[in-house]
């Protein structure tokens, strides 16, 4: 294409309509190359994949196979699990998620925002937070087992402080970045501090705090599904945990298929909300208007 | 070069204030204990200084420095001052422009009458009682665009009011009201950054004046936008003021805005700030603001406000491009040495 490119006569007083679409069919040209690619890969590895299970170079025992995931799938969704019906999984692990990721995010942007705000605040709480940043997440899903039970309880606060650190740090920063003349305009228009912090602090770490909200709902993903391997009734961790226990490694993909599912739905949910809510940034306008 | 009133008054509190008058201020006040109130200025025919005649009948000016001095720590430990005995007075109704070179403390000074920040030594007065925080009735504009990016544009004229505690339907009928004074009528539902710089700075001047202030602090508004613009809107500018006529300290760094603009222009020196002289400017009003330059008698304001002004620029130029240290006024003293390029340090 580059080649193409160059070879292409290119006379200084060139149609504008000529050369808009000849980029508009270059930029085609170039996104079905990308596609392309991408479907090859995808049938080289799973294709791989299966023929190597069927030809027996790979141990299905250990390495299961693409046909054997599908099938461990639809037992899944016909015939339900060891602990209930999938979607009763499904709903317990999301529930931990979701609940941990809400409470995370809320508690991360509150402290953010306070000790952004409030330097005395901040230089008292320095050490205490980066003491608990500092403590390997894993071992609080050990404690929490221990706190909470078995229940779902022990998965949402481990999610929780998976997501508090991430979004904390960034809803702080944010809040540090706020440029001063938007404070300075609204106090002097009449805002109340509480009126400063929501109306022109919030808005302005949104950027910050958005911006942390794709790791985080990761995050408490990962909390919830670990707590749920270290221990639990039901959820996606517990089936791929019993699944690991079975040498069952069919039941072990299936279920990290059915995870990346739910993440890849977050992800678009959350781009989602942050358009809506960064619609007023030109860089994102003018970003999207580019990419089409 | 103007009069130098009393050389030999009170010994300089330090090398500033001979630095001062090695460069032959203008209107310098003597650092004694008793103050004159107002800055004297060598009185001729055609320049009065606004201040200096009798006070009107109330007395009470809208707006007071007394004496105002800020200093600023410096991330280097060290103590900046930014301002030193500043002595201004703006009557109600009187619109002040305030110019002076880059750095020598404009904002600063706006920042004291508004409240944002408290004068270290000296007052800021507004009509007789000093500024404690800020104040309902001060309006700020400022230099960068502060309207909110996130919201409409009828939503950032609505702030103010809302902040104040308006009902929502109240504030935004208000807000349109005022859209439509500064020409934005049909442009409510757009965001700020869907609109030309003129007309960003034109709701910045909407959501300032709906609240109506008596006060009102102007801080180069207008020094982003191009020639043209820029003359359009300070011609609305001024329309609105003739409403309302709050009193007005207009900083600029544009001694053309200044005079075009203004009742009085106040030149302050290089940094640390403080009123080198204060020029009445007796054109008519109302005034169209391009037609005015021209005029001869714009032309001879001009001249001679440029003349107390140039001294200024010129020594923080030399300072900004390193032929003199950022104590500028030491090196022309050839006296103690400045502690470093923060400035006063510890004298
Ligand atoms: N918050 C601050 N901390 C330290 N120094 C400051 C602060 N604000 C202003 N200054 C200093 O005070 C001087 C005057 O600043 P400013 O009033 O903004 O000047 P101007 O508006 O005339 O350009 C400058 O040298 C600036 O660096
Ligand atoms: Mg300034």
């Amino acid at each position: 294409m580059a080649a193409e490119t160059l070879t292409r006569p290119g006379p200084a007083d060139t149609d504008e309509a000529t050369a808009a679409r000849a980029a508009r069919s270059r930029r085609r040209n170039r996104r079905l190359l990308i596609l392309g690619a991408q479907v090859l890969i995808v049938v080289v590895v799973i294709g791989g994949w299966q023929l190597g299970a069927e030809r027996g170079w790979l141990d299905k025992f250990t390495y299961g196979s693409p046909s054997g995931v599908v099938s461990q799938l639809k037992t899944w969704f016909s015939q339900g699990t060891a602990t209930g019906s999938i979607w009763h999984n499904i709903a317990v692990t999301m529930q931990e998620t979701v609940l941990g990721f809400l409470i995370g995010t809320v508690a991360g942007v509150v402290l953010g925002i306070l000790l952004g705000r409030f330097r005395a605040l901040a230089d008292v709480a320095a050490p205490f937070i980066k003491a608990g940043n500092s403590i390997p997440r894993v071992v609080l899903g050990s404690i929490f087992i221990m706190w909470f039970g078995l229940g779902p309880s022990g998965k949402v606060a481990l999610a929780v402080v998976l997501v508090f650190f991430s979004v904390f740090f960034n809803a702080f920063q944010g809040t540090r970045e706020v440029d001063r003349n938007f404070i300075a305009n609204a106090r002097i228009l009449g805002a109340s501090e509480w009126r400063v912090t929501t109306q022109v602090v919030l808005p302005s770490a949104m950027t910050w705090i958005v911006a942390s909200l794709h790791a985080a709902f990761g995050f408490a993903l990962i909390g919830a599904i670990v707590g749920e391997v270290l221990g639990a009734q039901a959820g996606l961790g517990q089936l791929i945990e019993q699944a690991q226990e079975n040498f069952n490694a069919n039941g072990v993909y299936a279920g990290i298929i059915i995870i990346a599912a739910l993440a890849l739905i977050a992800e678009f949910l959350i781009t989602r909300f942050e358009m809506r809510v960064l619609r007023w940034r030109p860089s994102e306008l003018s970003g999207d208007a580019a990419g089409l | 070069m103007r009069q130098v009133p009393a050389t030999s008054a009170a010994p300089a509190a330090d090398t500033r204030d001979k630095a001062d008058r090695a460069r032959g201020r203008c209107g310098h006040a003597p650092a004694g204990p008793v103050r004159p109130k107002v800055v004297l200025t060598e009185v001729n025919d055609t320049v009065r200084d606004a201040g200096g005649g009798t006070p009107p009948p109330d007395g009470v000016p809208a707006i007071e420095l007394a004496a105002a001095t800020k200093r600023f720590r410096t991330p280097s430990g060290g103590v900046y001052t930014a301002l030193r005995d500043l002595d201004l007075r703006v009557e109600p109704g009187e619109f002040c422009a305030v110019v002076g070179p880059t750095g020598c403390g404009k904002s600063t000074t706006l920042s004291l009458v508004s409240g944002l920040e408290a004068p270290t030594a000296g007052q800021a007065l507004i009509h007789g009682k000093p500024v404690t925080g800020i104040d309902p009735r001060v309006g700020f504009m400022f230099q960068t665009d502060a309207v909110f990016p996130w919201r409409s544009v009828l939503d950032n004229v609505a702030a103010g009011p809302r902040f104040r505690g308006m009902g929502k339907r109240e504030a935004i009928d208000k807000a349109r009201d005022w859209l439509r004074r500064v020409g934005l009528s049909g442009f409510e539902d757009r965001l700020p950054h869907q609109l030309s710089g003129g007309m960003r700075k034109r709701v910045a001047l909407a959501q300032t004046l709906i609240n109506e202030p008596e006060i009102l602090m102007m801080d180069e508004p207008f020094s982003a936008l191009d020639v043209q613009t820029r003359q359009i809107v300070q011609n609305e500018l001024l329309g609105l003021w003739e409403m309302t006529r709050p009193a007005v300290v207009f900083v600029t760094h544009d001694l053309e805005e200044a005079i075009a603009l203004a009742d009085k222009v106040v030149v302050l020196t290089v940094g640390p700030g403080t009123v080198k002289d204060t020029f009445t400017v007796d054109l008519p009003r109302p005034r169209r603001v391009q037609e005015i330059r021209m005029q001869p008698r714009f032309v001879q304001l001009y001249e001679r406000i440029w003349t107390c002004l140039r001294d200024e620029v010129e020594l923080a130029y030399a300072r900004s491009a390193g032929t003199a240290p950022a104590d500028g006024g030491v090196a022309l003293e050839k006296a103690g040495s400045a502690s470093g390029p923060a400035g006063e340090g510890q004298h």
